[in-house]
């Protein structure tokens, strides 16, 4: 087991090199020309296109630009600054390091993000629970029914949705501003906690039918019998016996989902207006602007690369059937 | 003539199956049957759009701008004078083409790679798994977002792009199934009378792991559907003059939705409402399907006692 977790930490450092590799190669790709467009802008314009690239950094070969980014080749001063020293960049247009605007923009989507799990599992699990072990009976309909209506309702429609209609019945519209948790936490809470559920909606769906159907294959095996039959109670049976190898492929489910309810910060943040890390990447994607691109991305798979390892791990945990050699 | 007379006798058979088939449908799983034909009522309006649709698809109204619904547009008008319904029948067809043809693309490529990593694993499972690992790592909308602003917008790159993305994250469930079917014993068994690896995969894998990937191909429709909506919101997706349900509330209809709701309802309500038919209609195909998740309740096919 120690040898198992060792080794899947070190798996994660030519995982990440690879992903930056991936990022940068493939933002670079990206059509139309930031240089064409930096020279039609105030203040560039008329200047020199060779001089312009170089100012960019873009005067050299790709590889070199790759190297000087992640901080293994030599800078243009020759000193050496770069991902693995901490520096994302500067951002073309606002002229800003991209980890300051990256400081500013993560803690309101990780905070979005984590609002949105604590709100779905509470909500999936013990529905998902109660639907399977009372099968086929009114409860189990509403909660499957509820399931997939959280499944079904687009994100971005229902966000649209609580926006529009409270602002034509009540007059009420959301914040503009973000409200920080350190001046005022209750108001910062309420701020997120209709994002943090419309994000956290389709997670609920998916876990909750896991849940169930896992529940269900595992209450009808041999070994849940013989608890039956030794007389436990069934709070015990539930939960110290089935629910334990019941919830590995929720697990699994939730690993899965968290990149895909991570991107979908991008649509919440669009649609509530939080100055987070979607909104950075979509004016940076307009604006060709690499150094966010990229930077964001990075910041986005390192995390996702940390939640992926301890998923990985929880299995483990979860399971010991399953062998680590 | 013998010829003639078998071959009808299949068909009574094959036909009278699915019959019976839709009579437990419809009498065991009333929501499954509202879902199918929800589920079918898609498919229909997506082929005959040209029909049903009162007005072309691009057709601007000048005279009547943001109109709300009336007997003339049961629906109302967009910003540029376009009927809703008929822009929302059409957008049908795009969710119709976009969900089929990503999906069977998708269950395709996690197949493929779950089950050869699954099996084979070693070297390969580890070397495979870093790169669907990479692929993980981006959040889903980020990636999607990024690889189409590279190759341009459009139905055919939100497909493929998609289809793929999809497909290499699914075979990990694929994968995870197939390890835990390697320890069975029958498993052992076929490799010990030295089966060859082709027939253990065709023969003792591929039935095995059809129940996951029953279930991811319905959970997975619905999901594409959205997410090519999503897209198109966001304005990654399908350009514009075509109407997707996605970008129907996107661009003007942000601007004008709270002077003009019924632009943003529509679109939305209809997407909602296909994802969840298809939802259930593949919950009730699946319950009916699979033997191992019929009937019963939590004591081992008793019902808990109440004190």
């Amino acid at each position: 087991m120690r040898a198992y977790i060792i080794r899947r930490l070190l798996l994660v450092i030519p995982l990440l090199l690879l992903i930056s590799a991936m990022v940068f190669f493939l933002v670079r790709v990206l059509p139309g020309d930031i240089i064409d467009v930096k020279l039609t802008q105030a203040g560039w314009a008329g200047l020199d296109r060779a001089m312009v690239e170089k100012a960019l950094g873009m005067d050299v070969s790709i590889f070199l630009q790759y190297g000087r980014w992640m901080g293994i080749a030599p800078g243009a001063d020759g000193s050496f600054s770069g991902v693995l020293q901490g520096d994302l960049g500067v951002s073309w247009w606002k002229m800003v390091p991209v980890i300051k605007m990256v400081a500013d923009a993560w803690p309101i989507t990780l905070q979005l993000g984590i609002m949105g799990l604590i709100i779905s599992q509470l909500i999936a699990l013990p529905i998902g629970i109660y639907s399977a072990i009372r099968q086929d009976t009114w409860g189990d309909y509403i909660g499957r029914s509820f399931a997939i209506l959280c499944i079904s309702i687009p994100a971005f429609w229902l966000g649209t949705m609580v926006i529009v209609f409270p602002s034509i019945w009540w007059g009420h519209m959301p914040p503009i501003m973000l409200i920080p948790f350190t001046e005022d936490p209750i108001g910062n809470l309420q701020m997120f906690i209709l994002p943090a559920s419309v994000l956290g909606m389709a997670l609920t769906g998916s876990t909750m039918r896991m849940t169930r159907t896992m529940m269900l294959e595992v209450l009808r095996q041999d070994y849940i019998r013989t608890a039956w039959a030794k007389g436990l109670k069934e709070r015990v049976v539930i939960i110290s016996h089935a629910l334990k190898n019941a919830l590995i492929p929720v697990v699994t489910l939730i690993g899965i989902h968290l990149p895909i309810m991570i991107g979908g910060t991008v649509i919440i943040e669009q649609i509530f207006m939080l100055p987070g890390m979607g909104r950075l990447i979509i004016s940076a994607t307009a604006n060709r602007d690499y150094p966010i691109i990229t930077g964001v991305i990075v910041v986005f798979a390192v995390v996702l690369v940390l939640i992926n390892l301890i998923v990985d791990l929880t299995y483990a945990y979860l399971d010991p059937r399953v062998h680590y050699k | 003539m013998a010829d003639s007379s078998s071959g009808r006798v299949a068909e009574t058979k094959r036909h009278s199956r699915l019959v019976d088939f839709l009579i437990r449908l419809v009498r065991e799983k009333p929501l499954g049957t509202v879902g199918g034909i929800i589920t079918l009522l898609l498919l229909l309006t997506g082929i005959f759009a040209d029909f049903l649709a009162p007005y072309a698809v691009n057709d601007c109204h000048m005279e009547s701008l943001l109109a709300p619904p009336s007997a003339r547009f049961l629906l109302g008008t967009d910003t540029v004078g376009r009927d809703i319904l008929s822009r929302v029948i059409f957008g049908a067809r795009v969710s119709v083409i976009v969900g089929l043809t990503a999906t069977t693309l998708a269950t395709i490529v996690s197949l493929i790679i779950g089950i050869v990593c699954g099996y084979i694993g070693g070297k390969l499972d580890l070397i495979v798994q870093r790169f669907v690992d990479a692929v993980m790592s981006f959040p889903s909308l980020v990636f999607l977002i990024v690889v189409i602003a590279i190759i341009g917008p459009g139905i055919w790159q939100v497909i493929v792009v998609l289809g793929l993305r999809t497909g290499i994250i699914g075979s990990r469930i694929i994968r995870g199934a197939v390890i835990s079917l390697k320890e069975n014993e029958y498993m052992v068994a076929a490799e010990a009378i030295g089966c060859p690896t082709w027939r253990i995969l065709v023969r003792h894998i591929l039935p095995n792991v059809m129940a996951p990937t029953i279930i991811l191909f319905s959970i997975r429709v619905p999901n594409v559907i959205l997410t090519e909506a999503a897209l198109s919101f966001l304005g990654f997706g399908i350009p514009p003059p075509t109407p997707s349900w996605g970008g129907m509330l996107s661009g003007m209809a942000r601007i004008h939705m709270l002077r003009a709701p019924w632009m943003v309802i529509w679109p939305g309500l209809a997407l909602g409402s296909v994802v969840y038919g298809i939802n259930m209609f593949g919950d009730a195909v699946r319950d009916l399907l699979d033997p191992k998740l019929r009937g019963g309740a939590g004591r081992y096919g008793m019902r808990a006692k109440k004190e």
